[in-house]
C-alpha cells in the first residue's frame, strides 16, 4: 500500500480539455441534434430573406432583408447551440444516469463544466462561420469591414454564448425528465425568438412586446449583432435610437450571474428523488 | 492504516418519509474480501450501497469507507473506489475504446485500458458504440469503467441482472480475476448462486436490517441446515427436522415395510434464504401489530 496517494490526481484543466474533445465528438455523432442546431438558423435565414426580400424589398434606410435578418439569425443560432443544447443535454444526461456515473469518478466538476463550455464554444463558432458563409455567398451580405465591428462581433458572440450556456445549465434542473425537457425548453426558445425581433423587424413590434423582450438576453444579443452588420444610420431604428453597447453587456452579464447562481444552487448529478 | 477494513458500517439509518429504508444496519468488508449483500427488492440494498458510494445522505450511523466518511470525502477518495451503478442508459455515442481510455484519464494510476477491454471480454466490440452493445456487453462496459481506475474497493450493484447463464459465468470469472488482484468488492445481488460462487461472506438484508451473515455455505446457522425427513402415516403428512436422518429412517423402517411418501431433504441456500426473509417478514408484522 506504499504507492498510495503518491501519484497526483490529473489536473482540472487537462481533464477539461479531454472532456471538451469527448463532448465535441459526441455532439457530432448525434446526427439529429447536429442537423437541427446547424441547419435551423441557416434555413430560417434563407426562408425569411427570400420571402421578405422579394423584388428587392428593403428595411428602413434601404437595408436588404438578408442583411437585416442575419444578425437575428446569428443571435438565434447562439441561443440554440448554447442555451437550448445545454439545457436539453444536461437534462438527458441526468435522466440517463450519465451525470451520476461521472459523479462516482474523481473527475472534478470544474473539468466537467469546462468540457461543456468547450463544446458549446466549438459548435457555436462553427455555426457562426456557416451563417456568415451562407449570407455572404448566397445572399451577398457584406461582412463587417472594420476591426471595431469584428471586435463587437467577438465580444457579443462570446458573452452571449457564455450566458446562454450557463443559463442552459441552470434551466436544465427545471424539466422533470429528459422526455419533458424539450417540451419545456423549446417553447421558451420559440417565444423568445418571436418577441426579440429575430423573425421580424424589431422596431415594428408593439412597444409592450419590445419591453418584455428587453428583460431577456436574446433581444440584446440580436441588437449587438445588428450593430455589427447594419450601417451606423440603422441605430436610429432601435428603441433607444442607439446600439447601447454598454447596456447589452450589462444585461448579458446580469443573466450570466443569475444563471450561475441558479445553476450552483439547483444543479443535481442525479435524478429527482434519488437522494 | 494497514488493516482497517475497506468498509465499516455501524447502526446505519435512512428514512424516506415514514419508511425506514435502512433501519440499523451493520456491515463490514475486510481488505481483499468479497461480500455479497442479498435481499429482496426494497430491502434497502441499493440505498445502503449508494450511501457508501457518497450518493445519498444518511440519517444516523457510523460509516467508514477506506477510512473516510463518504458524505465528505473528496476526489482522492473517489480515485480509490470503483462504482458500478444498478442501471444506466448513458454513453450511447462513444465507442468502447474511447470510453475506457477517456475514463482512465480521470485517475492517477489507472490500469492499461487495452488490458481492461480484454479482461471484460469486449475486444471484439472495442470499436462499437456503447449504444450498439447488448445488455450483457453494456454491463461489462460498466464494469470496465468501474475498474479502469485500479480501485481498492469496487461496488457492484446487481451486476448480472438480465444476463444469460453463459454471460454470468464469464462475468464471475472476471470477478474472480479481480479477487486475485486483491480488490475488495461489495456486491448486491438477487441471485443466491452468484453469492455462493463469488462471495467470501454473504449478508442477508430484509427491511433495512441484516437478518443473517456468514459464509454462503453456513448462512442461517446450523439449525437452518438440518435435514428434513417427511413421510405419510395414518393418511397424514409427517415431518421431522433432524441432525441424524439415517437414524430416523432406520427407526421408521422398523414400523413399515416400505415407508409411504418418504423424503429426506437438505435445504438449499435458497430454502435457507427464503426462510430467513419469511421469518423476518412475520416478525415485522407481529411488531407492527403490537405498535
Amino acid at each position: 500500500m506504499s504507492t498510495l496517494d503518491t501519484r497526483p490526481l490529473p489536473g482540472a484543466l487537462r481533464l477539461g480539455w479531454s472532456r471538451t474533445r469527448y463532448e465535441v465528438r459526441g455532439f457530432f455523432r448525434e446526427r439529429d441534434a447536429v442537423i437541427f442546431i446547424f441547419a435551423y438558423p441557416v434555413i430560417m435565414l434563407a426562408i425569411f430573406a427570400t420571402v421578405f426580400g422579394q423584388g428587392g424589398a428593403t428595411v428602413g434606410d434601404g437595408i436588404p432583408f438578408a442583411q437585416y435578418f442575419l444578425p437575428g439569425m446569428i443571435a438565434t443560432g447562439v441561443l440554440l447551440s448554447s442555451f437550448q443544447s445545454m439545457a436539453l443535454d444536461i437534462a438527458a444526461e441526468r435522466d440517463r444516469g450519465g451525470l451520476k456515473r461521472l459523479r462516482g469518478t474523481p473527475l472534478p466538476p470544474t473539468a466537467f463544466f469546462l468540457g461543456k463550455v468547450g463544446q458549446v464554444l466549438a459548435t457555436s463558432l462553427i455555426q457562426l462561420v456557416l451563417l456568415l458563409a451562407v449570407a455572404r455567398l448566397l445572399f451577398d451580405v457584406a461582412l463587417p469591414d472594420t476591426s471595431a465591428r469584428w471586435a463587437t462581433l467577438a465580444w457579443v458572440f462570446l458573452l452571449g454564448t457564455a450566458t446562454g450556456a450557463i443559463c442552459g445549465v441552470g434551466f436544465s434542473s427545471i424539466p422533470r425528465s429528459a422526455k419533458s425537457a424539450s417540451a419545456v425548453v423549446t417553447p421558451v426558445v420559440l417565444v423568445l425568438q418571436f418577441i426579440s425581433g429575430v423573425f421580424f423587424s424589431f422596431y415594428q413590434l408593439p412597444s409592450w412586446m419590445q419591453e418584455v423582450a428587453a428583460v431577456f438576453p436574446l433581444k440584446w444579443m440580436a441588437q449587438g449583432m445588428r450593430s455589427v452588420f447594419l450601417p451606423d444610420g440603422a441605430a436610429s431604428l432601435e428603441p433607444a435610437g442607439s446600439w447601447e453597447h454598454g447596456r447589452i453587456s450589462l444585461v448579458l452579464i446580469a443573466w450570466l450571474v443569475l444563471g450561475l447562481v441558479a445553476g450552483v444552487r439547483t444543479f443535481r448529478w442525479q435524478r429527482r428523488g434519488d437522494r | 492504516m494497514t488493516e482497517e477494513p475497506a468498509v465499516r458500517v455501524r447502526g446505519l439509518h435512512k428514512r424516506y418519509g415514514d419508511k425506514h429504508a435502512v433501519d440499523g444496519l451493520d456491515l463490514e468488508v475486510a481488505r481483499g474480501e468479497i461480500v455479497a449483500v442479498l435481499g429482496p427488492n426494497g430491502a434497502g440494498k441499493t440505498t445502503t450501497v449508494e450511501i457508501l458510494e457518497g450518493y445519498r445522505t444518511r440519517d444516523a450511523g457510523e460509516v467508514s469507507v477506506l477510512g473516510q466518511d463518504p458524505g465528505t470525502a473528496g476526489r482522492g477518495w473517489r480515485a480509490r473506489i470503483g462504482v458500478v451503478l444498478q442501471s444506466s442508459s448513458d454513453l450511447d455515442e462513444a465507442t468502447v475504446t474511447e470510453l475506457v481510455h477517456h475514463w482512465a484519464g480521470f485517475y492517477p494510476d489507472p490500469r492499461d485500458p487495452e488490458q481492461v477491454i480484454d479482461a471484460v471480454g469486449l475486444r471484439e466490440k472495442a470499436s462499437a458504440r456503447a449504444g450498439a452493445l447488448s445488455g450483457g456487453q453494456r454491463r461489462r462496459l460498466d464494469v470496465a469503467l468501474g475498474i479502469v481506475g485500479r480501485p481498492e474497493l469496487l461496488f457492484l450493484d446487481e451486476p448480472t441482472t438480465g444476463f444469460d447463464p453463459e454471460a454470468r459465468r464469464a462475468f464471475w470469472d472476471l470477478i474472480a480475476g479481480l479477487r486475485h488482484d486483491g480488490t475488495s468488492i461489495l456486491l448486491t445481488t438477487h441471485y443466491l448462486d452468484e453469492a455462493e460462487q463469488l462471495a467470501d461472506r454473504a449478508v442477508v438484508v430484509s427491511n433495512g436490517r441484516v437478518v443473517a451473515a456468514g459464509a454462503p455455505a453456513d448462512l442461517g446457522g446450523r439449525n437452518a441446515r438440518q435435514a428434513m425427513v417427511r413421510w405419510v402415516e395414518d393418511g397424514e403428512r409427517r415431518e421431522i427436522r433432524t441432525d441424524t436422518p439415517t437414524a430416523v429412517v432406520a427407526e421408521l423402517g422398523t414400523r413399515f415395510t416400505e415407508i409411504p411418501g418418504l423424503q429426506v431433504l437438505r435445504p438449499t441456500l435458497e430454502d435457507v434464504y427464503l426462510a430467513l426473509i419469511d421469518d423476518d417478514a412475520a416478525e415485522t408484522r407481529a411488531k407492527e401489530a403490537v405498535r
